[in-house]
Protein backbone atom coordinates (compact mmCIF):
# COMPACT_ATOMS: atom_id res chain seq x y z
CA UNK A 1 0.00 0.00 0.00
CA UNK A 2 1.35 3.42 -0.89
CA UNK A 3 2.52 5.65 1.95
CA UNK A 4 -0.01 8.31 1.00
CA UNK A 5 -2.94 5.91 1.31
CA UNK A 6 -1.62 4.54 4.59
CA UNK A 7 -1.31 8.07 5.97
CA UNK A 8 -4.86 8.82 4.84
CA UNK A 9 -6.13 5.72 6.62
CA UNK A 10 -4.27 6.66 9.79
CA UNK A 11 -5.79 10.14 9.69
CA UNK A 12 -9.28 8.71 9.15
CA UNK A 13 -8.81 6.38 12.11
CA UNK A 14 -7.58 9.29 14.24
CA UNK A 15 -10.66 11.35 13.28
CA UNK A 16 -12.97 8.47 14.24
CA UNK A 17 -11.27 8.11 17.60
CA UNK A 18 -10.62 11.79 18.45
CA UNK A 19 -12.80 13.97 16.21
CA UNK A 20 -11.99 16.37 13.36
CA UNK A 21 -10.68 18.94 15.84
CA UNK A 22 -8.82 17.70 18.88
CA UNK A 23 -6.95 19.91 21.33
CA UNK A 24 -4.94 18.04 23.90
CA UNK A 25 -3.89 20.17 26.88
CA UNK A 26 -3.09 23.12 24.60
CA UNK A 27 -1.54 26.36 25.85
CA UNK A 28 -0.47 29.37 23.86
CA UNK A 29 1.55 32.21 25.34
CA UNK A 30 2.69 35.33 23.55
CA UNK A 31 5.93 37.14 24.29
CA UNK A 32 4.65 38.71 27.52
CA UNK A 33 4.23 35.25 29.00
CA UNK A 34 0.55 35.49 30.00
CA UNK A 35 -1.18 32.54 28.33
CA UNK A 36 -3.85 33.51 25.79
CA UNK A 37 -4.99 29.91 25.98
CA UNK A 38 -4.29 27.79 29.01
CA UNK A 39 -4.36 23.98 29.01
CA UNK A 40 -7.41 23.59 26.80
CA UNK A 41 -8.90 20.21 25.94
CA UNK A 42 -11.50 20.15 23.20
CA UNK A 43 -12.89 17.58 20.85
CA UNK A 44 -15.21 18.38 17.94
CA UNK A 45 -16.70 15.48 16.02
CA UNK A 46 -17.31 15.34 12.26
CA UNK A 47 -20.56 17.05 11.31
CA UNK A 48 -20.94 18.99 14.57
CA UNK A 49 -22.12 22.59 14.84
CA UNK A 50 -20.29 24.37 17.67
CA UNK A 51 -20.46 27.90 19.00
CA UNK A 52 -17.36 29.27 20.71
CA UNK A 53 -18.39 32.18 22.90
CA UNK A 54 -16.66 34.46 25.34
CA UNK A 55 -15.65 38.04 25.94
CA UNK A 56 -12.80 39.86 24.27
CA UNK A 57 -9.50 38.47 25.51
CA UNK A 58 -11.03 35.09 26.33
CA UNK A 59 -8.81 33.38 23.74
CA UNK A 60 -11.35 32.75 20.95
CA UNK A 61 -9.28 34.40 18.22
CA UNK A 62 -6.13 32.62 19.37
CA UNK A 63 -8.03 29.35 19.17
CA UNK A 64 -9.09 30.06 15.56
CA UNK A 65 -5.49 30.99 14.66
CA UNK A 66 -4.25 27.76 16.17
CA UNK A 67 -6.78 25.77 14.14
CA UNK A 68 -5.69 27.58 10.95
CA UNK A 69 -2.03 26.96 11.83
CA UNK A 70 -1.37 30.68 11.79
CA UNK A 71 0.04 30.10 15.26
CA UNK A 72 1.54 27.04 16.89
CA UNK A 73 0.79 25.94 20.42
CA UNK A 74 3.35 26.64 23.11
CA UNK A 75 2.35 23.43 24.89
CA UNK A 76 0.13 20.48 24.04
CA UNK A 77 -1.05 19.26 20.64
CA UNK A 78 -3.57 20.58 18.13
CA UNK A 79 -4.98 18.05 15.66
CA UNK A 80 -7.17 19.11 12.75
CA UNK A 81 -8.45 16.48 10.30
CA UNK A 82 -5.97 14.05 11.80
CA UNK A 83 -3.00 16.36 11.17
CA UNK A 84 -0.75 17.11 14.12
CA UNK A 85 -0.23 20.83 13.48
CA UNK A 86 2.95 20.95 15.55
CA UNK A 87 4.80 18.72 13.10
CA UNK A 88 3.24 20.12 9.92
CA UNK A 89 6.00 21.47 7.67
CA UNK A 90 5.70 24.97 6.19
CA UNK A 91 5.23 23.60 2.68
CA UNK A 92 2.42 21.31 3.88
CA UNK A 93 0.34 24.17 5.33
CA UNK A 94 -1.38 25.22 2.05
CA UNK A 95 -2.66 21.69 1.41
CA UNK A 96 -3.78 21.40 5.02
CA UNK A 97 -5.71 24.69 4.79
CA UNK A 98 -7.66 23.41 1.81
CA UNK A 99 -9.60 21.29 4.34
CA UNK A 100 -10.84 24.48 6.01
CA UNK A 101 -13.18 27.24 4.93
CA UNK A 102 -12.90 30.55 6.77
CA UNK A 103 -15.35 33.43 7.11
CA UNK A 104 -14.54 36.69 8.89
CA UNK A 105 -16.54 39.50 10.43
CA UNK A 106 -15.20 42.01 7.87
CA UNK A 107 -15.92 39.71 4.85
CA UNK A 108 -12.48 40.28 3.28
CA UNK A 109 -13.69 40.41 -0.31
CA UNK A 110 -11.71 41.77 -3.25
CA UNK A 111 -13.40 45.07 -3.98
CA UNK A 112 -11.99 45.38 -7.52
CA UNK A 113 -13.68 42.16 -8.65
CA UNK A 114 -17.24 41.04 -9.07
CA UNK A 115 -19.06 38.35 -7.10
CA UNK A 116 -18.20 35.57 -9.55
CA UNK A 117 -14.48 36.43 -9.57
CA UNK A 118 -14.33 36.62 -5.79
CA UNK A 119 -15.62 33.08 -5.50
CA UNK A 120 -13.67 31.78 -8.51
CA UNK A 121 -10.52 33.26 -6.94
CA UNK A 122 -10.58 30.59 -4.21
CA UNK A 123 -10.67 27.91 -6.89
CA UNK A 124 -7.96 29.47 -9.03
CA UNK A 125 -5.68 29.65 -6.03
CA UNK A 126 -5.91 25.88 -5.56
CA UNK A 127 -5.43 25.44 -9.31
CA UNK A 128 -8.86 24.07 -10.16
CA UNK A 129 -9.31 23.69 -13.94
CA UNK A 130 -11.34 26.48 -15.56
CA UNK A 131 -14.05 24.06 -16.74
CA UNK A 132 -14.69 23.02 -13.13
CA UNK A 133 -14.62 26.63 -11.92
CA UNK A 134 -17.31 27.49 -14.48
CA UNK A 135 -19.45 24.65 -13.09
CA UNK A 136 -18.76 25.07 -9.35
CA UNK A 137 -19.05 28.84 -8.91
CA UNK A 138 -22.64 29.27 -10.20
CA UNK A 139 -23.71 26.23 -8.15
CA UNK A 140 -22.31 27.57 -4.87
CA UNK A 141 -23.69 31.06 -5.62
CA UNK A 142 -27.12 29.46 -6.04
CA UNK A 143 -26.67 27.74 -2.66
CA UNK A 144 -26.07 31.08 -0.91
CA UNK A 145 -28.86 32.77 -2.89
CA UNK A 146 -26.73 35.03 -5.06
CA UNK A 147 -27.01 33.35 -8.46
CA UNK A 148 -28.56 36.47 -9.95
CA UNK A 149 -25.88 38.82 -8.69
CA UNK A 150 -22.75 37.14 -9.99
CA UNK A 151 -21.78 40.18 -12.08
CA UNK A 152 -22.22 42.72 -9.28
CA UNK A 153 -19.20 44.41 -7.75
CA UNK A 154 -18.93 43.59 -4.06
CA UNK A 155 -19.31 47.23 -3.02
CA UNK A 156 -22.75 47.24 -4.66
CA UNK A 157 -23.95 44.55 -2.24
CA UNK A 158 -25.48 44.80 1.24
CA UNK A 159 -23.54 43.53 4.26
CA UNK A 160 -25.57 40.33 4.34
CA UNK A 161 -24.93 39.71 0.65
CA UNK A 162 -21.22 40.36 1.07
CA UNK A 163 -21.07 37.83 3.87
CA UNK A 164 -22.86 35.32 1.65
CA UNK A 165 -20.22 35.88 -1.04
CA UNK A 166 -17.56 35.26 1.61
CA UNK A 167 -19.40 32.11 2.62
CA UNK A 168 -19.59 30.94 -1.01
CA UNK A 169 -15.86 31.55 -1.35
CA UNK A 170 -15.18 29.57 1.83
CA UNK A 171 -17.33 26.67 0.63
CA UNK A 172 -16.50 26.43 -3.05
CA UNK A 173 -13.48 24.21 -2.42
CA UNK A 174 -15.70 21.85 -0.38
CA UNK A 175 -13.90 22.06 2.95
CA UNK A 176 -14.56 19.53 5.73
CA UNK A 177 -14.59 22.24 8.40
CA UNK A 178 -15.98 25.77 8.22
CA UNK A 179 -14.56 28.28 10.71
CA UNK A 180 -16.64 31.44 11.06
CA UNK A 181 -15.10 34.21 13.14
CA UNK A 182 -17.89 36.60 14.19
CA UNK A 183 -19.76 36.10 10.89
CA UNK A 184 -22.68 38.26 12.02
CA UNK A 185 -20.63 40.93 13.76
CA UNK A 186 -21.25 43.55 11.05
CA UNK A 187 -24.81 42.55 10.16
CA UNK A 188 -28.30 43.61 11.22
CA UNK A 189 -30.50 40.97 12.93
CA UNK A 190 -32.33 39.98 9.72
CA UNK A 191 -29.12 39.39 7.78
CA UNK A 192 -27.54 37.73 10.80
CA UNK A 193 -30.33 35.17 10.89
CA UNK A 194 -30.04 34.54 7.15
CA UNK A 195 -26.35 33.81 7.53
CA UNK A 196 -26.96 31.51 10.49
CA UNK A 197 -29.64 29.63 8.58
CA UNK A 198 -27.17 29.17 5.73
CA UNK A 199 -24.52 27.89 8.14
CA UNK A 200 -27.06 25.45 9.55
CA UNK A 201 -27.90 24.20 6.04
CA UNK A 202 -24.23 23.77 5.26
CA UNK A 203 -23.83 21.83 8.50
CA UNK A 204 -26.79 19.60 7.64
CA UNK A 205 -24.98 18.67 4.44
CA UNK A 206 -22.13 17.25 6.53
CA UNK A 207 -19.65 20.12 7.00
CA UNK A 208 -18.39 20.64 10.54
CA UNK A 209 -19.15 24.25 11.49
CA UNK A 210 -17.36 26.20 14.23
CA UNK A 211 -18.77 29.68 14.87
CA UNK A 212 -17.09 32.22 17.12
CA UNK A 213 -19.68 34.78 18.14
CA UNK A 214 -20.89 37.36 20.63
CA UNK A 215 -24.48 37.12 19.43
CA UNK A 216 -26.33 35.89 22.50
CA UNK A 217 -29.77 35.80 20.87
CA UNK A 218 -28.61 33.57 18.05
CA UNK A 219 -26.67 31.23 20.34
CA UNK A 220 -29.60 30.84 22.67
CA UNK A 221 -32.12 30.29 19.89
CA UNK A 222 -30.20 27.73 17.86
CA UNK A 223 -29.76 25.14 20.59
CA UNK A 224 -26.36 23.93 19.44
CA UNK A 225 -23.26 22.93 21.35
CA UNK A 226 -21.79 25.98 23.11
CA UNK A 227 -18.18 26.17 24.32
CA UNK A 228 -17.64 29.16 26.61
CA UNK A 229 -14.16 30.56 27.11
CA UNK A 230 -12.92 32.94 29.77
CA UNK A 231 -9.37 34.20 30.23
CA UNK A 232 -7.92 31.46 28.05
CA UNK A 233 -9.71 28.47 29.55
CA UNK A 234 -12.89 26.64 28.70
CA UNK A 235 -15.32 27.32 31.51
CA UNK A 236 -18.29 25.52 30.05
CA UNK A 237 -19.06 23.05 27.26
CA UNK A 238 -22.76 22.33 26.84
CA UNK A 239 -24.74 20.28 24.33
CA UNK A 240 -27.71 22.38 23.14
CA UNK A 241 -26.33 25.07 25.38
CA UNK A 242 -26.89 28.73 26.04
CA UNK A 243 -24.72 31.82 26.13
CA UNK A 244 -23.43 32.21 29.66
CA UNK A 245 -23.23 35.84 30.72
CA UNK A 246 -20.06 37.10 32.33
CA UNK A 247 -20.43 38.21 35.92
CA UNK B 1 2.34 23.84 -13.46
CA UNK B 2 -1.03 23.69 -15.20
CA UNK B 3 -1.56 25.85 -18.28
CA UNK B 4 -4.47 27.67 -16.61
CA UNK B 5 -2.21 28.46 -13.63
CA UNK B 6 0.57 29.63 -15.92
CA UNK B 7 -1.83 31.92 -17.78
CA UNK B 8 -3.21 33.18 -14.48
CA UNK B 9 0.32 33.93 -13.24
CA UNK B 10 1.23 35.80 -16.44
CA UNK B 11 -2.02 37.77 -16.32
CA UNK B 12 -1.47 38.68 -12.67
CA UNK B 13 2.12 39.71 -13.44
CA UNK B 14 0.80 42.25 -15.97
CA UNK B 15 -2.08 43.26 -13.68
CA UNK B 16 0.46 43.98 -10.92
CA UNK B 17 2.44 46.25 -13.23
CA UNK B 18 -0.62 48.24 -14.26
CA UNK B 19 -2.15 48.36 -10.79
CA UNK B 20 1.12 49.66 -9.47
CA UNK B 21 1.87 51.67 -12.60
CA UNK B 22 3.69 54.70 -11.17
CA UNK B 23 6.10 52.61 -9.19
CA UNK B 24 6.50 50.27 -12.14
CA UNK B 25 7.27 53.23 -14.39
CA UNK B 26 9.76 54.59 -11.87
CA UNK B 27 11.49 51.20 -11.72
CA UNK B 28 11.52 50.83 -15.49
CA UNK B 29 12.93 54.36 -15.83
CA UNK B 30 15.67 53.67 -13.30
CA UNK B 31 16.64 50.34 -14.79
CA UNK B 32 16.57 51.96 -18.22
CA UNK B 33 18.88 54.70 -16.95
CA UNK B 34 21.22 52.16 -15.37
CA UNK B 35 21.29 49.93 -18.42
CA UNK B 36 21.65 52.95 -20.69
CA UNK B 37 24.77 53.92 -18.78
CA UNK B 38 25.84 50.29 -18.81
CA UNK B 39 25.33 50.13 -22.57
CA UNK B 40 27.13 53.39 -23.21
CA UNK B 41 29.93 52.32 -20.97
CA UNK B 42 30.09 48.97 -22.69
CA UNK B 43 30.24 50.61 -26.13
CA UNK B 44 33.01 52.98 -25.01
CA UNK B 45 34.98 50.24 -23.25
CA UNK B 46 34.65 47.88 -26.19
CA UNK B 47 35.86 50.55 -28.58
CA UNK B 48 38.71 51.47 -26.28
CA UNK B 49 39.70 47.84 -25.92
CA UNK B 50 39.48 47.48 -29.67
CA UNK B 51 41.87 50.41 -30.08
CA UNK B 52 44.17 49.04 -27.38
CA UNK B 53 44.13 45.61 -28.99
CA UNK B 54 45.00 47.13 -32.34
CA UNK B 55 47.91 48.90 -30.64
CA UNK B 56 48.91 45.69 -28.89
CA UNK B 57 48.99 43.89 -32.20
CA UNK B 58 51.82 46.24 -33.27
CA UNK B 59 53.90 45.50 -30.17
CA UNK B 60 56.54 42.89 -30.85
CA UNK B 61 59.74 41.57 -29.36
CA UNK B 62 62.88 40.98 -31.43
CA UNK B 63 65.01 37.88 -31.00
CA UNK B 64 68.71 38.17 -31.84
CA UNK B 65 71.09 35.25 -32.24
CA UNK B 66 74.58 34.32 -31.15
CA UNK B 67 77.12 35.00 -33.92
CA UNK B 68 77.59 32.04 -36.17
CA UNK B 69 74.11 30.56 -35.73
CA UNK B 70 73.03 28.89 -38.94
CA UNK B 71 69.92 30.01 -40.77
CA UNK B 72 68.54 26.51 -40.40
CA UNK B 73 68.84 26.71 -36.59
CA UNK B 74 67.28 30.18 -36.61
CA UNK B 75 64.27 28.84 -38.52
CA UNK B 76 64.07 25.94 -36.09
CA UNK B 77 63.95 28.42 -33.18
CA UNK B 78 61.35 30.43 -35.10
CA UNK B 79 59.13 27.34 -35.32
CA UNK B 80 59.58 26.66 -31.57
CA UNK B 81 58.43 30.18 -30.70
CA UNK B 82 55.59 30.14 -33.21
CA UNK B 83 54.17 26.97 -31.63
CA UNK B 84 53.48 28.72 -28.31
CA UNK B 85 49.92 29.76 -27.35
CA UNK B 86 50.70 33.35 -26.47
CA UNK B 87 52.32 33.96 -29.86
CA UNK B 88 50.06 35.36 -32.57
CA UNK B 89 52.64 35.20 -35.34
CA UNK B 90 56.37 35.40 -36.00
CA UNK B 91 58.38 36.92 -38.78
CA UNK B 92 61.93 35.86 -39.61
CA UNK B 93 63.97 38.75 -40.99
CA UNK B 94 67.38 37.82 -42.30
CA UNK B 95 70.27 40.30 -42.11
CA UNK B 96 70.11 40.82 -45.89
CA UNK B 97 66.37 41.45 -45.78
CA UNK B 98 66.84 43.90 -42.89
CA UNK B 99 69.55 45.85 -44.74
CA UNK B 100 67.50 45.94 -47.89
CA UNK B 101 64.47 47.34 -46.04
CA UNK B 102 66.58 49.83 -44.07
CA UNK B 103 68.44 51.16 -47.10
CA UNK B 104 65.19 51.46 -49.03
CA UNK B 105 63.27 53.22 -46.26
CA UNK B 106 65.97 55.48 -44.83
CA UNK B 107 68.84 55.76 -47.33
CA UNK B 108 66.75 55.82 -50.50
CA UNK B 109 69.28 53.64 -52.25
CA UNK B 110 72.40 55.72 -51.34
CA UNK B 111 74.39 52.77 -50.11
CA UNK B 112 77.75 53.44 -51.78
CA UNK B 113 79.48 53.91 -48.46
CA UNK B 114 78.48 50.44 -47.42
CA UNK B 115 80.15 47.92 -49.73
CA UNK B 116 79.13 45.13 -47.40
CA UNK B 117 76.00 44.58 -45.38
CA UNK B 118 76.69 46.35 -42.05
CA UNK B 119 73.92 44.34 -40.43
CA UNK B 120 75.65 41.00 -40.91
CA UNK B 121 74.83 38.73 -38.01
CA UNK B 122 71.74 40.78 -37.17
CA UNK B 123 69.21 38.22 -38.31
CA UNK B 124 66.10 38.56 -36.13
CA UNK B 125 62.76 37.02 -35.42
CA UNK B 126 59.94 39.47 -34.71
CA UNK B 127 57.40 37.95 -32.36
CA UNK B 128 53.83 39.34 -32.20
CA UNK B 129 51.75 38.26 -29.22
CA UNK B 130 48.10 37.53 -28.48
CA UNK B 131 48.40 39.03 -25.00
CA UNK B 132 50.97 41.71 -24.43
CA UNK B 133 50.89 41.06 -20.67
CA UNK B 134 52.74 37.77 -21.20
CA UNK B 135 55.64 39.47 -22.93
CA UNK B 136 58.13 39.14 -20.09
CA UNK B 137 57.49 35.42 -19.54
CA UNK B 138 57.89 34.77 -23.24
CA UNK B 139 61.11 36.79 -23.39
CA UNK B 140 62.58 34.78 -20.49
CA UNK B 141 61.67 31.57 -22.27
CA UNK B 142 63.21 32.67 -25.56
CA UNK B 143 66.42 33.79 -23.85
CA UNK B 144 66.77 30.32 -22.38
CA UNK B 145 66.93 28.78 -25.87
CA UNK B 146 70.44 27.84 -26.97
CA UNK B 147 71.86 30.10 -29.73
CA UNK B 148 69.64 33.02 -28.73
CA UNK B 149 71.86 35.97 -27.80
CA UNK B 150 69.26 38.31 -26.37
CA UNK B 151 65.72 39.61 -26.75
CA UNK B 152 64.66 43.23 -27.29
CA UNK B 153 61.43 43.92 -25.41
CA UNK B 154 59.14 46.93 -25.38
CA UNK B 155 58.36 46.79 -21.69
CA UNK B 156 57.00 50.31 -21.30
CA UNK B 157 54.43 49.88 -24.06
CA UNK B 158 53.44 46.47 -22.75
CA UNK B 159 53.08 47.68 -19.20
CA UNK B 160 51.13 50.79 -20.20
CA UNK B 161 48.71 48.92 -22.42
CA UNK B 162 48.06 46.12 -19.97
CA UNK B 163 47.76 48.70 -17.16
CA UNK B 164 45.18 50.72 -19.09
CA UNK B 165 43.28 47.57 -19.93
CA UNK B 166 43.25 46.47 -16.31
CA UNK B 167 42.18 49.90 -15.10
CA UNK B 168 39.29 50.00 -17.59
CA UNK B 169 38.26 46.56 -16.38
CA UNK B 170 38.25 47.56 -12.70
CA UNK B 171 36.49 50.89 -13.23
CA UNK B 172 33.80 49.39 -15.46
CA UNK B 173 33.31 46.49 -13.06
CA UNK B 174 32.90 48.92 -10.14
CA UNK B 175 30.49 51.29 -11.88
CA UNK B 176 28.37 48.52 -13.35
CA UNK B 177 28.26 46.79 -9.96
CA UNK B 178 26.95 49.95 -8.28
CA UNK B 179 24.35 50.51 -10.99
CA UNK B 180 23.12 46.95 -10.72
CA UNK B 181 22.87 47.14 -6.93
CA UNK B 182 20.79 50.33 -7.25
CA UNK B 183 18.51 48.62 -9.78
CA UNK B 184 18.00 45.58 -7.56
CA UNK B 185 17.14 47.85 -4.64
CA UNK B 186 14.61 49.79 -6.73
CA UNK B 187 12.93 46.70 -8.12
CA UNK B 188 12.64 45.17 -4.68
CA UNK B 189 11.04 48.41 -3.44
CA UNK B 190 8.53 48.36 -6.28
CA UNK B 191 7.63 44.75 -5.55
CA UNK B 192 7.32 45.55 -1.83
CA UNK B 193 4.83 48.32 -2.68
CA UNK B 194 2.95 45.90 -4.93
CA UNK B 195 2.81 43.36 -2.13
CA UNK B 196 1.49 45.93 0.34
CA UNK B 197 -1.18 47.04 -2.17
CA UNK B 198 -2.26 43.43 -2.58
CA UNK B 199 -1.88 42.37 1.05
CA UNK B 200 -5.61 41.70 1.41
CA UNK B 201 -5.63 39.46 -1.62
CA UNK B 202 -2.50 37.64 -0.44
CA UNK B 203 -4.11 37.16 2.94
CA UNK B 204 -7.14 35.53 1.34
CA UNK B 205 -4.90 33.35 -0.81
CA UNK B 206 -3.19 32.23 2.35
CA UNK B 207 -6.47 31.20 3.97
CA UNK B 208 -7.75 29.27 0.99
CA UNK B 209 -4.56 27.25 0.67
CA UNK B 210 -2.38 28.88 -1.98
CA UNK B 211 1.16 27.56 -2.15
CA UNK B 212 4.16 29.88 -1.72
CA UNK B 213 4.95 29.40 -5.39
CA UNK B 214 1.46 30.41 -6.52
CA UNK B 215 1.47 33.56 -4.38
CA UNK B 216 5.01 34.57 -5.24
CA UNK B 217 5.23 33.83 -8.95
CA UNK B 218 3.18 36.84 -10.23
CA UNK B 219 5.44 39.18 -8.25
CA UNK B 220 8.59 37.51 -9.55
CA UNK B 221 7.20 37.69 -13.06
CA UNK B 222 6.38 41.36 -12.50
CA UNK B 223 9.99 42.03 -11.53
CA UNK B 224 11.30 40.16 -14.57
CA UNK B 225 8.94 42.03 -16.92
CA UNK B 226 10.01 45.37 -15.45
CA UNK B 227 13.63 44.30 -15.95
CA UNK B 228 12.97 43.19 -19.53
CA UNK B 229 11.21 46.41 -20.54
CA UNK B 230 13.81 48.43 -18.63
CA UNK B 231 16.53 46.72 -20.69
CA UNK B 232 14.82 46.95 -24.07
CA UNK B 233 14.26 50.73 -23.96
CA UNK B 234 17.93 51.77 -23.57
CA UNK B 235 18.97 49.24 -26.22
CA UNK B 236 16.82 51.14 -28.73
CA UNK B 237 18.25 54.47 -27.60
CA UNK B 238 21.85 53.29 -27.70
CA UNK B 239 21.36 51.76 -31.14
CA UNK B 240 20.28 55.02 -32.73
CA UNK B 241 22.68 57.12 -30.65
CA UNK B 242 25.69 54.94 -31.50
CA UNK B 243 24.87 55.07 -35.21
CA UNK B 244 24.48 58.82 -35.08
CA UNK B 245 27.71 59.41 -33.15
CA UNK B 246 29.64 57.02 -35.39
CA UNK B 247 28.51 58.68 -38.61
CA UNK B 248 29.20 62.11 -37.07
CA UNK B 249 32.76 61.11 -36.13
CA UNK B 250 33.42 59.56 -39.50
CA UNK B 251 32.09 62.63 -41.34
CA UNK B 252 33.52 65.40 -39.17
CA UNK B 253 36.77 63.83 -38.04
CA UNK B 254 37.89 61.76 -40.98
CA UNK B 255 41.47 62.00 -39.75
CA UNK B 256 40.55 60.60 -36.35
CA UNK B 257 38.57 57.73 -37.79
CA UNK B 258 41.48 56.68 -39.97
CA UNK B 259 43.69 56.52 -36.87
CA UNK B 260 41.15 54.91 -34.60
CA UNK B 261 39.25 51.95 -35.84
CA UNK B 262 35.73 51.97 -34.28
CA UNK B 263 33.54 48.90 -33.90
CA UNK B 264 30.36 48.77 -35.98
CA UNK B 265 26.94 48.94 -34.29
CA UNK B 266 26.36 45.28 -35.18
CA UNK B 267 29.58 44.25 -33.44
CA UNK B 268 28.56 46.17 -30.32
CA UNK B 269 24.98 44.84 -30.27
CA UNK B 270 25.98 41.24 -30.94
CA UNK B 271 26.91 40.97 -27.26
CA UNK B 272 25.21 44.00 -25.75
CA UNK B 273 21.66 42.86 -26.65
CA UNK B 274 21.70 39.44 -24.93
CA UNK B 275 23.80 40.76 -22.03
CA UNK B 276 21.49 43.75 -21.40
CA UNK B 277 18.32 41.68 -21.65
CA UNK B 278 19.75 38.99 -19.39
CA UNK B 279 20.96 41.59 -16.90
CA UNK B 280 17.54 43.33 -16.96
CA UNK B 281 15.62 40.11 -16.42
CA UNK B 282 18.23 38.94 -13.92
CA UNK B 283 18.04 42.01 -11.71
CA UNK B 284 14.24 41.89 -11.97
CA UNK B 285 14.34 38.30 -10.80
CA UNK B 286 16.83 38.96 -7.98
CA UNK B 287 15.07 42.13 -6.79
CA UNK B 288 11.65 40.52 -6.72
CA UNK B 289 12.88 37.25 -5.17
CA UNK B 290 14.61 39.23 -2.43
CA UNK B 291 11.32 40.95 -1.56
CA UNK B 292 8.94 38.01 -1.89
CA UNK B 293 11.16 35.83 0.26
CA UNK B 294 11.15 38.52 2.91
CA UNK B 295 7.48 39.54 2.78
CA UNK B 296 5.64 36.55 1.40
CA UNK B 297 6.26 33.64 3.67
CA UNK B 298 2.74 32.30 3.38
Amino acid sequence: MANKELLQMQRQQFIEENGVIFLDNVSKSYSKGVPAIDRINLRINPGEFVFIVGDSGSGKSTLIKLLLRELTATKGNVYVMGNDLAVLKHRQIPRFRRNLGVVFQDFRLLSDRNVYDNVAFAQRVVQTPNSEIRRNVPAILATVGLAGKYKAKTNQLSGGEQQRVALARALVNKPSILLADEPTGNLDPKNSWEIMRLLEEINEQGTTVVVVTHNKEIVNSMQKRVVTMKKGIIVSDQEEGEYIDED
Amino acid sequence: MKISTLLYTIKQGFVNIFRNKWYSLASIATISACLFLFGMFYAIVMNFQHVVESAEEGVCISVLFVEGTTEERMKEINDMIDARDEVARTEFISADQAWEEFSRDYLQGYTEGFPENPLVGMDTIEVYMTDVEKQEDLAVYIESITDVDHVNRSLVVADTLSGVNLMIGYVSFGIIGILLAVSIFLISNTIAVGISIRSEEINIMKYVGATDFFVRSPFVLEGMLIGLVGAAIPLGFIYSLYNTVLSYLVERFAMLSSLLNFLSVEEIFKNLTPVSLAVGVGIGFLGSMKTVRKHLRV
